[in-house]
């Protein structure tokens, strides 16, 4: 992880210098432990502030959309397979980009992590081969790495950024074998009334903050349909149908789209799971139209094209 | 709840189901009056946003029809429409809606007989899923 920071600003240093770009996107510590923050650097003696570990999960191709000036951007797997939807639904050029690929070897999951520390604050993160290093006022503690990735992290098959102009690191073998529907098809196994009834307890904490919405790369409408008043498809308060649409329409609004980076659950201040529903749709589309998002720029997304053979079940 | 009758919003296209529906009227074919028959310009048109107002304005089933695939009267409306639709219903019925809830179909200008049986099919599986509750919203829970 040293040598990805030390790459990074080495790349930004230059890239500035050699007014190669304008920007450089990247992460800057956290002012609290296991929170790593998006920063923006302009200067080429700021480089210094930029920063990786596994702490980097926020995506950072959320700050493309509409960009007018040319940008380095640091990018993992699932940035850079956001980064390729962008492209095609044109939020922005390539040659506005510089990708700065970071193969991934999973983000951890702070949630879990200060769950299994039982109250005790961490003010300091290290990171050896395999092991974190919690160090707070008066305890020490070292944990697998492995055990507290983020859940999508630990079912990722796309670890290596699809599309980059350099890398910071060597390229990492992706996971072979990983069942990534496993908890979409226990729901599937369910009979609606129990299925209606697990998503309304998933959802049951939302406090509608729409978090989930403005962590998410794809949600740059210019108006949500959230905040839509003529007509008002959904109420603005916590009432449970209002809370279900938003939900359900959140998530068909991301389909196709999704690269489940899990920005959605990691902005979620009560921790629901809201891949629940977004997942549902990766499998669909995966089935029936043998398409993964972001993996190339040439190809239209699943519902901006047809076959005329497409699956029809549910037609009369 | 024996004299429940079903209300059922169907998004018929203008150039060939809602042309299927006038020839079922205008040839006297007889199916049931729990249809509420609002014209679109495609099923290309129908939002998956316009399915949920419906169901939360009271809707008991939501009925979609068009075109047959290759027939669009905008060639490739009705192909898109088939992903969108069957996603969303993938989606509606894995969230926990009743299957019987949502129909979609193709009919044509000249199909008046398969409108009258497909509608009376639609009416009888909402009718079999009972009143719609899950989108309607109730009375707020005080803590």
């Amino acid at each position: 992880m040293r040598s990805y920071t030390e790459k990074i600003r080495e790349a930004a240093k230059r890239l500035l210098s050699e007014n190669r770009v304008d920007a450089v996107i990247g992460f800057r510590r956290g002012t609290v432990a296991l929170m790593n923050e998006p920063c923006l650097v302009k200067n080429a003696d700021q480089v210094d502030r930029l920063y990786w570990d596994s702490n980097c999960g926020v995506n950072l191709a959320n700050y493309l959309p509409k960009r007018p000036d040319r940008v380095a951007i640091v990018a993992k797997g699932c940035d850079s397979r956001n980064i390729v939807v962008h492209l095609l639904e044109n939020q922005i050029k390539r040659e506005q980009l510089y990708i700065l690929g970071a193969p991934c070897h999973g983000m951890i999951d702070r949630r879990r992590i200060l769950a299994d520390l039982h109250g005790k604050e961490p003010l300091e993160v290290e990171e050896t081969d395999g092991r974190v290093r919690l160090i707070g006022r008066d305890f020490e503690e070292s944990l697998d790495r492995e055990a507290y990735l983020q859940e999508n992290c630990a079912i990722c098959v796309h670890r290596n950024p699809v599309i980059y102009d350099e890398l910071v690191g060597e390229l990492v073998e992706e996971q072979q074998n990983v069942d990534r529907y496993e908890d979409v098809r226990r729901v599937e196994a369910m009979i609606p009334e129990e299925r209606w009834l697990h998503f309304e307890q998933l959802i049951a904490p939302c406090i509608r903050c729409y978090a989930c919405r403005n962590a998410c790369p794809l949600c740059y409408c210019p108006t949500c349909f959230v905040d839509e008043s003529r007509p008002q498809w959904v109420g603005k308060s916590i009432d449970r149908t209002d809370t279900r649409t938003f939900h359900f329409l959140r998530a068909y609004h991301v389909a196709g789209r999704c690269t489940d980076c899990g920005a959605c659950e990691r902005a979620c201040p009560v921790g629901i799971k809201v891949r629940q529903f977004t997942k549902k749709m990766e499998k669909d589309i995966k089935e029936l139209y043998g398409y993964e998002v972001g993996l190339n720029t040439d190809e239209r997304p699943p519902l901006d094209t047809y076959r005329p053979g497409d699956p029809e079940p549910s037609f009369k | 709840m024996t004299d429940w009758e079903p209300k059922i919003v169907a998004f018929l296209c203008n150039w060939c189901s809602y042309g299927g529906a006038d020839l079922a009227g205008v040839s006297r074919l007889q199916y049931p009056a729990n249809i509420r028959i609002i014209r679109v310009p495609c099923s290309g048109r129908v939002n998956p946003k316009f399915i949920l107002a419906a169901f939360r304005q009271g809707a008991d089933g939501v009925w979609v029809s068009g075109c047959h695939p290759g027939d669009c009267h905008y060639i490739e409306g009705n192909l898109y429409a088939r992903r969108k639709f069957t996603l969303l219903n993938n989606l509606l019925e894995h969230t926990g809606i009743e299957p019987g809830r949502l129909h979609f179909s193709w009919i044509s200008s000249a199909e008046a007989t398969k409108f009258a049986e497909t509608a009376r099919k639609v009416v009888d599986a909402v009718k079999a899923a009972g009143p719609a509750q899950h989108f309607i919203k109730k009375q707020a829970e005080v803590a």
